[in-house]
């Protein structure tokens, strides 16, 4: 997938794509002009969202872009996949629930850690997660 | 990428240079249970200064390092987690819980020193 210099797109394949995922979207929060507790932060969302790909749906994308509303501008992170979806949204943002055997942080973490957090997922369709981070 | 691992007298040294994939992350931790025993050391220092996210699959890894290696018998410090990693961390909800850190290598050498002059005291800590 290509990337431009206001749009960064990863295809998660396997543990690798979670790191380009992260160092893109790193570096595309760099050029927006965000500090350093911002980008650790963006960079860890890439991470969970691209490791819940992964684990969930076997394969999806990372997209991220940057994103201007007067007069604040921020990077928009966004991570798709066409897998089972997500029967009960209401649970998984709840601290401590995991499917995986995972730590169940994920989601609900994304979410502290993010702006604004959207999820939309239909049964056998799969789910998309919308995040925003503002520039502070 | 392949972390190193250093001999220091009685400790081993695992500096992460760079980002490391969840496989790196795995191998790093059967290494590192290996070689504890090849060298008999008795401490573990895992250096992760060079990271710039602390994810919740690498945090459990780091856990499970520090626990794998005191089933082992020997002591792990993690040293040089970076403040705004620290605040990803807590934003996520990672705690690093049970896990012995240390500020730098030199506070986590000073700290290995002192656990384990300890226990050659027959004083075990926890």
């Amino acid at each position: 997938m290509a990337s431009t210099e206001n749009e960064v797109r990863v295809s998660i394949k396997s543990d690798e794509d979670i790191l380009s995922a992260r160092q893109e979207g790193r570096e595309l929060g760099v050029r927006l002009g965000f500090g350093p507790s911002e980008l650790a932060m963006i960079a860890t969302a890439i991470s969970e969202l691209a490791r819940n790909l992964l684990l969930y749906a076997k394969n999806g994308s990372i997209i991220c872009w940057t994103i201007e509303r007067e007069p604040k501008k921020g990077i928009v992170i966004q991570a798709t996949d066409e897998g089972p979806g997500i029967p009960n949204v209401e649970a998984v943002l709840k601290d401590g629930y995991s499917t995986s055997g995972g730590l169940g942080l994920g989601l609900p973490g994304v979410r502290r850690m993010m702006d604004e957090f959207a999820i939309v997922s239909h049964k056998g369709r799969g789910t998309t997660v919308t995040t925003i981070k503002w520039k502070s | 990428m392949q972390v190193p691992i250093l001999k220091q007298g009685q400790y081993l040294i695992a500096s992460v240079q760079a980002a490391l994939r969840d496989a790196d992350l795995i191998n790093l931790r059967d290494s590192l249970t290996e070689k504890v025993g090849t060298h008999r050391s008795r401490g573990v220092i895992v250096d992760v200064t060079a990271l710039d996210v602390l994810d919740s699959f690498a945090c459990r890894t780091l856990s499970d390092i520090a626990t794998m290696i005191r089933l082992r018998g020997a002591q792990t410090v993690i040293v040089g987690i970076q403040p705004e990693v620290a605040f990803s961390m807590v934003q996520l909800g990672l705690k690093l819980e049970g896990v012995a850190t240390a500020l730098d290598l030199e506070e986590g050498l000073e700290y290995m020193s002192r656990r384990t002059k300890r226990m050659d005291h027959g004083q075990h800590g926890k």
